[in-house]
């Protein structure tokens, strides 16, 4: 992994290197949250070297001392794990657009399990109200607020489609979010430099930026996390959505799905031509968003009809 | 059909509605350990014991007396003439209905009315009703068969772990199926989500 990283670069170096190309004003605005860091965290986790260089042994330590920022910060118990694609496993979801009825308890859903900030009441999803016989995403609404499903109406969930080329990943100048083996596109949030690149680039609006640091009360952290999931973020970095990785790379299905009433959400192996969503995939009428920007979405849309 | 026979049949649904609450109640996490390749964990889909009816009394506890619909059926003529909710005058006041052309006994047997009947003639358990929503939902029986119909639970790798799923009846009303809506989550309030700048 080690050979990824260009020689010598740490995250000082960029950060040198990118204000010389930016200008000091550019600079000093994509950097303002790292200036504004506070060691919530101690320093050697702000000092570690890149995710992907950790040993298993080291990646263990620092689940540990996540742990423990935890429980000094918070008082809870909590549990961080680093669970690993299983090799040959490829990640897939599919949406039924027939039967999502907008009820938004997959995005409620993601709220809880994801440890999102209360106030905001941020979720790695929005759910659009998209006229019927309309595909314009600018046209939804994504904060309606009347019983659902109204009339004339269909609801257009949408999050991270883990695209398989992920402009996202690639105009980040630290390297600080990539796609993994199974698909998955995720952040290191301690690599992270704030300089929400990534968020411009993504044509899906999956990124979200945390202004300040996400707020939950102690009683309802989620303390079933996953180091590059759901662990309650620092200020200043990008986060999006990880398939929940911390469920779904144990076999268990995302909590966006569950929560779901309707069984408009289809997750499972991409891989495995046996599996559900392979079954989706080849007998429903099945379309990307805005598949001529070639980002290749693993996250699909479909019709009953 | 002899008395005996009605005994022993009233017998096994009892027993069989014991039987099923303990499943239901029982929903124990399912231990993540690998089983060998070829040896699924179990899909369990959820089950609903025959309903009671209120009789508008109370019973000692202050709890609303329900009773079994044989209770009152065993001892009643059906009357195929009746059809939907209100053509009842005396019992079932108010019963909504709109089910297609559906009538009473295209779901419910005359002959037990603690038990539903297909279209063939055969006697169904309530908690098989998806067997009898199924003989007109086809489309709706093969999405969910493969997964994409019905909320669920649990794993996608049924190698790791189990799976519980709605039945039918978990989000139609059999007299009403149509869906009857949901006030949405809240919304996030971000910046493309304040709730005032859309037209
Ligand atoms: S929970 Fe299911 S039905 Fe409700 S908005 Fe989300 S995808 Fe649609
Ligand atoms: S949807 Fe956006 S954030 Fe997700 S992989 Fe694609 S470009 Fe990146």
């Amino acid at each position: 992994m080690t050979e990824e990283q260009p020689a010598g670069m740490t995250r000082r170096t960029v950060l040198k290197a990118a204000g010389a190309t930016l200008g000091a004003g550019a600079f000093a605005a994509a950097i303002a949250p790292l200036t504004q860091w506070k060691p919530a965290e101690s320093v050697d986790e702000f000092l570690r070297r890149h995710y992907k260089e950790l040993t298993p042994a080291e990646l263990t330590e620092i689940c540990r001392r996540v742990e423990a920022d935890a429980k000094k910060t918070h008082g809870i118990d909590v549990h961080v794990a680093a669970p690993q694609p299983t090799p040959g496993v490829k990640f897939g979801y599919a949406l039924n657009l027939s039967i999502c009825v907008g009820c938004r308890r997959c995005a409620e859903a993601c709220h809880r399990e994801n440890n999102h900030d209360r106030a905001t009441h941020n979720s790695y999803i929005r759910v659009f109200e998209m006229d019927n016989g309309t595909l314009d995403l600018a046209h939804g609404d994504a904060t309606y607020d009347h019983p659902v499903p109204a009339k004339g109406k269909y609801y257009m969930p949408v999050q991270c489609h883990h695209c398989d080329n992920a402009p996202c990943t690639k105009v980040c100048p630290v390297e600080a979010t990539w796609k993994e083996q199974d698909g998955i596109v995720v952040v290191d949030y301690n690599w992270c430099i704030g300089c929400r690149y990534c968020e411009a680039a993504c044509p899906y609006h999956a990124r979200r930026f945390n202004w300040k640091k996400p707020e939950v009360p102690a009683s309802e952290i989620n303390p079933d996390q996953g180091y590059l999931s759901n662990r309650v973020r620092p200020q200043g970095v990008m986060e999006k959505c990880t398939f929940c990785l911390h469920r779904t790379r144990e076999g268990r299905l995302p909590a966006c799905l569950e929560a779901c009433p309707t069984g408009a959400r289809v997750f499972g192996d991409l891989a495995d031509p046996q599996s559900e969503i392979r079954w989706v995939l080849a007998n429903k009428r099945v379309f990307i968003l805005k598949e001529d920007l070639g980002t290749r979405p693993t996250f699909f849309y479909f019709f009953d009809k | 059909m002899s008395p005996g026979i009605t005994v022993l049949m009233l017998a096994a649904a009892v027993v069989g509605v014991v039987g099923i609450a303990a499943v239901a109640d029982d929903h124990q996490p399912v231990t993540t350990t690998v089983t060998e390749r070829g040896q699924p964990h179990p899909v369990e889909i959820r089950r609903h014991p025959a309903p009671r009816v209120r009789t508008g009394a109370v019973d000692h506890a202050c709890l609303p007396a329900t009773i079994a619909c044989s209770t009152c059926h065993a001892v009643r003529t059906p009357d195929p003439s009746n059809k939907v909710g209100s053509d009842l005058d005396q019992f079932h006041q108010g019963l909504q209905f709109q089910h297609g052309s559906n009538t009473c006994l295209s779901c419910h047997d005359p002959g037990s009315y603690d038990h539903l009947r297909r279209s063939d003639g055969q006697r169904l358990a309530f908690e098989d009703s998806i067997e009898l929503c199924s003989q007109c939902h086809g489309p709706q029986r093969r999405d969910y068969d493969n997964g994409a119909h019905g909320g669920m639970n649990g794993y996608w790798d049924l190698q790791r772990g189990g799976r519980v799923r709605n039945t039918c009846i978990d989000c139609h009303d059999p007299h009403v199926p149509k869906y009857q809506g949901a006030i949405p989550m809240p919304h996030a309030r971000d910046r493309f989500q304040q709730g005032a700048s859309h037209d």
